[in-house]
């Protein structure tokens, strides 16, 4: 920029989008040309991720319980849900479930397959609640089996116990391993790109693709991500020391 | 008030209880004693089905614990348990520990649960740690606590489980004092410990166990002046 101003004395965006193709190759008035694709990309992940931790809590919750419960019918299945989404690559599920698993299911109702968008949910959340099964199984396990017994001495059963109890502690001691896990789903949200979700890597690609231009749209969908994962772990250090003052 | 039968208790295939049979009756102070390992602890658990027994029964009242159709959450609101440990709940504060389980369990009211915890706070000297998280109190204070959130449930006995065991020595006396004016009370106690002051002193019946088995079960003053069994003299020469 500096250069910019020593060898011309009026500045204009012009100008600097002249220097930037002279002298990197790169031309921003592609993202100002597909805008509507990055806006939509920006909402688009922002849905993406915030379902997949919505229902990625559910399920991790059901499983991590299943996981801790003590009875092997319900370890087992856990466990298998667990290594099956956590030992094939995220990008084979979004595939398998758009091509496949959803496809199949609905015929068997007699719907409609369902539309990339709603694959893309099933998959990013499934996936996700194998991760946060095992954060749940970890956050239960570090709390004292004394905590347990003192509940359940005072009459309470094992559901009062884990909710008033256990759970309250375990999700203190979660907070930073979901922390992770929700910013590792936000960016590998991106994955869905591959079964057209108008995401923002899909609105780069696409950017990228029709314009030849092969600097900017990337550096644009990267600052989204960077701002997008700044907000969410300023929301995790939030609640974070939320619940670490409330002790 | 409670029946021991012939109660045995393995873990895999170390076998703990080895068959204890004996009689707890209503306002009877018991203190269980003997060297660590001897089972007084998994013994006391099985009176509320904490450990789940291998054979045997234990009978509170007409109720069969062993029963596979006793609703053992019930039963557990009648008798109350302290821990060595304390387990208190870090995350609540003090008058949140003692509501707990009466708001949750006997469906109290809010307000009639925080009136009768802070009647027990009063009773066990800390009425002013209410709204104190478990983390700012010494163990002593803790401990009674303890006792609090098990005497909100109104039981109609109460199992110690080495209640001085993990305090300072200077914080020793306060529990016990608590301790002894609930027996004074005429509350129906079992009591592990390694305190022979106490049991001397606030024993009906002292109990010794070793290797699984009970080997004394007496009058205090039998057991620790005129013990019938060598494994008794020979523990007690030990620890007075």
């Amino acid at each position: 920029m500096r250069l910019v101003t020593r060898d011309v004395k009026k500045v204009n965006l012009g100008d600097i989008n002249n220097w930037f193709i002279e002298n990197f190759n790169m031309d921003w008035s592609v993202v100002v040309d597909y805008k509507g694709y990055f806006i939509e990309g920006f909402f688009l992940t922002i849905q993406l991720t915030t379902v997949g931790i919505i229902f990625g809590l559910i399920i991790g919750l059901i499983l991590g319980l299943m996981r801790v419960s003590g009875n092997r019918w319900l370890i087992r299945p856990a466990q298998i849900y667990v290594d099956i989404f956590r030992g094939t690559p995220l990008l084979l599920q979004i595939l398998a479930i758009h091509k496949a698993v959803l496809p199949t299911l609905a015929d068997l109702v007699g719907l409609d397959a369902p539309s990339s968008v709603t694959s893309a949910f099933v998959a990013l959340s499934l996936n996700a609640g194998a991760y946060i099964a095992e954060i749940f199984r970890g956050g239960i396990q570090s709390i004292d089996k004394g905590q347990m017994e003192a509940a359940r001495s005072l009459g309470m059963s094992y559901a009062q116990a884990m909710r008033f109890v256990i759970l309250p502690q375990a999700f203190k001691r979660m907070l930073p391993p979901l922390g992770n896990e929700f910013i590792a789903l936000m960016k590998d949200s991106s994955l869905v790109m591959v079964i057209a979700v108008h995401e923002i890597t899909y609105a780069a690609s696409t950017a990228s693709k029709n314009t030849f231009e092969v600097w900017t749209p990337y550096i644009v969908a990267g600052v989204m991500y960077l701002f997008l994962t700044y907000i969410l772990s300023r929301i995790v250090a939030y609640l974070e020391r939320r619940y670490s003052t409330s002790q | 008030m409670i029946q021991v039968n012939n109660l045995h208790k393995k873990f895999g295939k170390n076998e703990v209880l080895k068959g204890i049979t004996t009689e707890i009756k209503e306002k009877e102070v018991v203190c269980v004693i003997g060297p660590s390992g001897s089972g007084k602890s998994t013994f006391l658990r099985c009176l509320n089905l904490l450990e789940p027994v291998t054979s045997g029964n234990v009978k509170i009242g007409d109720v069969d614990l062993t029963d596979a159709d006793v609703d053992i959450n019930q039963v557990r609101t009648e008798v109350g348990m302290v821990f060595q440990q304390f387990e208190l709940f870090p995350h609540k504060k003090v008058i949140d520990n003692i509501t707990l389980a009466p708001i949750q369990v006997k469906k109290m009211k809010k307000t009639e649960a925080e009136e009768l915890a802070l009647q027990l706070l009063v009773k066990v000297g800390l009425e002013d740690k209410a709204n104190a998280y478990p983390e700012s109190l010494s163990g002593g204070q803790k401990q009674r606590v303890a006792i609090a959130r098990a005497l909100a449930m109104q039981p109609k006995m109460m199992l110690f489980d080495e209640p001085t065991s993990a305090l300072d020595p200077e914080m020793v006396g306060e529990v016990l004092a608590v301790m002894k004016q609930l027996a004074q009370e005429g509350m129906t106690m079992v009591v592990v410990t390694h305190e022979m002051g106490f049991a001397r002193e606030m024993g009906d019946r002292v109990i010794f166990m070793d290797e699984g088995l009970i080997v004394e079960d007496d009058i205090p003053e039998e057991v620790f002046t005129n013990a019938k069994q060598e494994r008794t003299k020979e523990f007690l020469s030990k620890v007075l």
